[in-house]
């Protein structure tokens, strides 16, 4: 046999430490959503504040938005809804709101009490959107181009870092 | 005051391993014998302080003493005091204490049975020893410190211990399993001295073969106890997911498996020298890389530790420095292969090395289903997920073919075997086998069922073949108490830890097929139905607990009428994490255990309720024991025991 | 076997006892069907559960969809590929087979296949000198081997 085959267990050793390496620096638990570059869902639901308004598709596409899927029993929407506030301050994008699997009247009172960033809101009260969107816990934030077409998910609280992150895809969007 | 102690023991103990790591190794490199000699007492003194650093920490424990984090975190003034105790290992820093602890244990444990071992050889083996503790302590004090402090403000209480955790089983199933993991170490030493002084002769398999044998028994009889307590303590009947921390522990159980096998072969008949030591290195080497999948976050797990990159780094370099060293070493001076002697196509040494090539398939399989997911996403093609599934495919078939294999070479002998022999030799038990397989299916249930032929025809053959062969032994003896005696307690280790796998195997395939569950909606007064038993909820009371409440409910289980046992699951919630918790329960029986599980309350009284049948499940724990215990046996050998008076004869051997 | 664990947030915590559904199954087979399938496709949100046993809102979620599914008479393949359009391949607990996972499903045959085939090789190299030794001579070595233990082991006492 061949010496040169006994360095071979010491070579998978190597590939194998690389591999770990890489693997300390991702987090297995971050799942990439499945629509991205895929068109948004079709829906047509109810919206929250206004419930004889049917919501589609249609109030979606024209210009880039932000989807952010909250609900009233999530406690890190509430951290999260002070930077959303801010961020429709500054009116560089629309924020549309997914009540998820929610209660109307609690979720009235919340958007009452602490502000409303959102243009409206689709009353998912069943989830179906949610899971054709592939939502898996709130709060979980899209970012649609005019088109519809889902380009960006963020799962978890948005920060100032994310509203940075999501700023620089807008910007290479008009750099276009 | 107290933990102070605790963690001043610490740093002298690791004080003393940089020496045992040092000070012996140099000596049998120069062939300094004062140097060689301080070997053993070093051990002692490493072992000494490890244990007043965890006696330290285990007081600290019993006197609630939350100014301690790791105590804080762990443990609740409320919590029974037995469990305050094993919440000792209940986390990161004290589980690597006890890891730490168990391996100046093996140390100490070497330095005290090894009379037989020449000096110079058992001066590396604690040696190396002495680095692999240099740097699981040096981990501890770094980055995983069990005593450090709140200070000044400390809370007034502590976070308790996770209540899945409150348990019997928790007590003594990560002891046994480090005993394992961390006893691996033994034979790796052996491995690393025997390439470093290059005598690579059966003496150090017959050396490395006890202590081998013994940690794979520990390693065993801990995932048998897992196995066990996740059924009764998760409450969904399970026995095994597939989840990277029990892949972690079964890793390197198949290979320590293949490595016992390889020991009896080198020392027996001085063959697979070379290959024999790499699987010395691969065991070992497979229980650090699962302290690293199941500390470092890398994986997903329900069991993992908290994940902690800074912890995965470390670790990785001490994978590094640790395996790669040996592999290292191994390629440069593991022997040619040619000197060895030799052995025919039907020869038990030819099935061994078969038996070997199954277990590290499935080992590897093992692994590259661990490391999948892994190794997509560190590539970036994506998130994907390996499960029970992939296993069953692949493992269940490869585990078939070797237990065929396994029921071969009981009838073989060393270097060549006549083909006739092995004919008239299996001959019966096959036909017993194929009969039996096809028969019981009928007996038990209601007509052929394939996964039952097979099961059950591959547990009959393990076990018609070596009563086969145990018969055998009497061919030529008059007197059969006689004979009894005369074989050796390996040999019935052997027998048993072979029946063990067949009875294990019969466990899994009974539970597999024949398992009924149902989910049922119960109204207090309704009856469920479930394999000819008869399951009466008479509705919940609230029960109170030392650290919990709960809903208890009564559950009457008769059969044809007849009342057998009355059950009571609970649903606690825990005083202090607020947690809620499935308390199943489990009416035990050698052929069949009915199992209850409490869900959620519904209107009415009612509430979900969960009833398993579950026949033959004891028997995969029970073949887990068995092994575990046949493991165990072989190390009352004649063989081991005389290493002692024949010091001289074992040394040029 | 479990290594003890530590729960991250109070969200997995919730996952850590069994869920319990009270679904009615029109047929055997359906219900048969339902079990296979929450037991292979994994909780996109859970830390490694398959829908069966979490406990999650998701899982919960996504076993209700399975259970409507059923009903409306859509056949298994239609079901996972409902859930991977949503989730991606990540809730297959069963990987698929193509180029990508081609490794992980062949690797395991290849390695049996090369092992063996060591084997046989190494054996060919032994059985050459394995010349005129009949089992009966084999059988003798190790009595004469007894013998000698027996010798050595009485000078010894």
């Amino acid at each position: 046999m061949p010496r040169l085959l006994l360095f071979a267990p010491l070579a998978l050793f190597a590939v194998l430490i690389l591999f770990l390496w890489k693997g300390l620096s991702i987090d297995p638990r971050e799942l990439p959503s499945a629509l991205i570059d895929k068109s948004f869902p079709a829906f047509k639901v109810e919206s929250l504040l206004a419930p004889e308004r049917k919501l589609t598709m249609a109030d979606l596409v024209g210009k880039p938005v932000l989807v952010n899927v909250w609900a009233t029993w999530c406690p890190s929407c509430r951290k999260e809804h002070n930077q959303l506030l801010r961020i429709a301050q500054q009116n560089k994008i629309a924020i549309i709101g997914l009540n998820y699997k929610d209660n109307r009247a609690a979720a009235t009172k919340w958007l009452v009490e602490l502000g409303n960033p959102y243009q409206f809101n689709i009353y998912d009260e069943s989830g179906m959107l949610g899971l054709d969107l592939g939502v898996y816990g709130a709060p979980e934030t899209y970012l649609l181009d005019a088109q519809g077409i889902i380009r960006f998910r963020h799962v978890g609280v948005v920060t100032e870092q994310t509203w940075q992150e999501l700023q620089t895809i807008m910007q290479s969007w008009e750099n276009q | 005051m107290i933990p102070e102690l605790g963690e001043f023991a610490l740093i002298l103990a690791l004080g003393f391993s940089i020496i045992l790591a040092t000070v012996p190794l140099y000596g049998a490199a120069t062939l300094k014998t004062l140097w060689m000699q301080y070997a053993k007492p070093l051990a002692k003194a490493q072992f000494t302080f490890m244990l007043i650093s965890f006696i330290c920490l285990g007081y600290a424990f019993s006197v609630d003493d939350f100014s301690v984090q790791y105590v804080a975190n762990h443990s609740n003034s409320q919590l029974p005091m037995q469990f305050k105790l094993s919440a000792v290992w209940g986390g990161h820093e004290g589980s690597l204490l006890l890891w730490a602890l168990i391996l100046s244990g093996w140390t100490l444990a070497v330095s005290l049975f090894s009379k037989g071992l020449p000096l110079d050889m058992l001066a590396r083996v604690l040696g190396v020893m002495g680095i692999i503790a240099t740097g699981f302590t040096s981990f501890l004090l770094w980055t995983s410190s069990p005593f450090l402090r709140y200070l000044p403000r400390y809370p007034m209480d502590g976070a308790d211990l996770n209540p899945l955790l409150q348990d019997f089983g928790l007590i003594v199933h990560p002891p046994l399993l480090y005993m394992g993991y961390v006893g691996f170490s033994v034979a790796f030493a052996f491995a690393i001295s025997a390439l470093l002084s290059g005598r690579l002769d059966a003496a150090w398999a017959r050396w490395s073969r006890p202590w081998t044998n013994i940690a794979w028994a520990f390693l065993g009889a801990g995932i048998t106890l897992g196995s066990w307590w996740a059924y009764y303590e998760l409450g969904w009947g399970g026995w095994w997911f597939w989840d990277p921390v029990e892949n972690a522990s079964l890793m390197p159980w198949l290979v320590g498996t293949a490595l016992m096998h390889s020991l009896a072969v080198t020392e027996k008949r001085g063959v697979f020298k070379s290959w024999t030591l790499l699987l010395a290195i691969f065991a070992f080497s497979l229980s650090l890389l699962g302290t690293f999948l199941v500390r470092s976050g890398v994986l997903t797990s329900v069991h993992a530790f908290a994940s902690d990159p800074e912890r995965g780094f470390f670790i990785l370099v001490l994978l590094v420095l640790t395996i790669g060293g040996s592999l290292t070493l191994y390629a440069f001076k593991a022997p040619n292969v040619k000197s060895e002697s030799s052995f025919a196509w039907l020869s038990r040494e030819m099935l061994l090395l078969i038996n070997n090539v199954f277990l590290m398939v499935m080992a590897v399989t093992v692994l590259l289903g661990t490391l999948y997911p892994l190794l997509i996403d560190a590539l970036g093609a994506g998130k994907i997920s390996v499960g029970p599934p992939y296993f069953n495919a692949l493992f269940v078939p490869i585990m078939g073919l070797m237990v065929i294999c396994l029921g071969l070479s009981s009838a073989a002998r060393w270097r060549n075997t006549k083909m006739e022999n092995v004919k008239k030799q299996l001959m019966l038990p096959a036909i017993i086998s194929l009969l039996a397989g096809v028969i019981f299916p009928f007996l038990y249930g209601d007509g052929f069922n394939f996964r039952v032929f097979i099961g059950i025809s591959l547990s009959m053959w393990i076990i018609t073949t070596v009563a086969k062969e145990f018969k055998g032994k009497f061919r030529t003896s008059s007197s059969i108490t006689e004979k009894l005696k005369q074989l050796s307690p390996s040999y019935y280790g052997m027998m048993l830890a072979h029946i063990g796998v067949a009875v294990t195997a019969i466990g899994i395939t009974l539970v597999s097929v024949y398992s009924e569950e149902r989910d049922m909606r119960l109204a207090p007064g309704e009856t469920v139905e479930l394999a000819d038993y008869q399951f009466k909820f008479l509705g919940t009371k609230p029960v109170k607990g030392a650290n919990y409440t709960a809903d208890q409910a009564t559950i009457e289980i008769s059969l044809d009428g007849a009342s057998i046992v009355t059950l009571h699951p609970e649903k606690r919630r825990y005083n202090v994490k607020k947690s809620m918790m499935t308390e199943a329960s489990i009416d035990p029986g050698l052929f069949r255990d009915l199992y209850v599980a409490l869900g959620e309350p519904l209107a009415d009284g009612a509430w979900a309720v969960r009833v398993h049948y579950k026949p033959y499940v004891r028997w995969l724990w029970l073949g887990g024991l068995l092994m575990a215990l046949g493991g165990i046996l072989t190390v009352f050998d004649r063989r081991y025991r005389q290493n002692k008076s024949e010091k001289q004869g074992v040394a040029h051997a | 076997m479990l290594r003890f664990f530590i729960f991250l947030t109070l969200i997995s915590f919730n996952s850590a006892y069994a869920s319990i559904d009270t679904y009615e199954f029109k047929d055997a087979d359906k219900q048969a069907r339902f079990h296979e399938l929450v037991a292979d496709l994994r909780c996109p949100k859970c830390q490694n559960q398959n829908l069966a046993d979490s406990n999650s809102a998701i899982a919960q979620d996504l076993r209700q969809k399975v259970y409507e599914m059923l009903g409306a008479e859509k056949s298994n393949i239609e079901i996972v590929d409902y859930m991977v359009a949503r989730y991606g391949d990540f809730v297959l607990y069963e990987p698929r087979f193509n180029g990508q996972n081609a490794i992980l499903w062949l690797g395991p045959f290849v390695l049996l296949i090369v092992g063996l085939a060591i084997v046989i090789y190494l054996t060919r190299q032994r059985s050459k000198k394995v010349i005129n030794t009949t089992v009966e001579s084999i059988e003798l070595d190790k009595q004469q081997k007894q013998r000698l233990q027996k010798v050595l082991n009485k000078g010894k006492k």
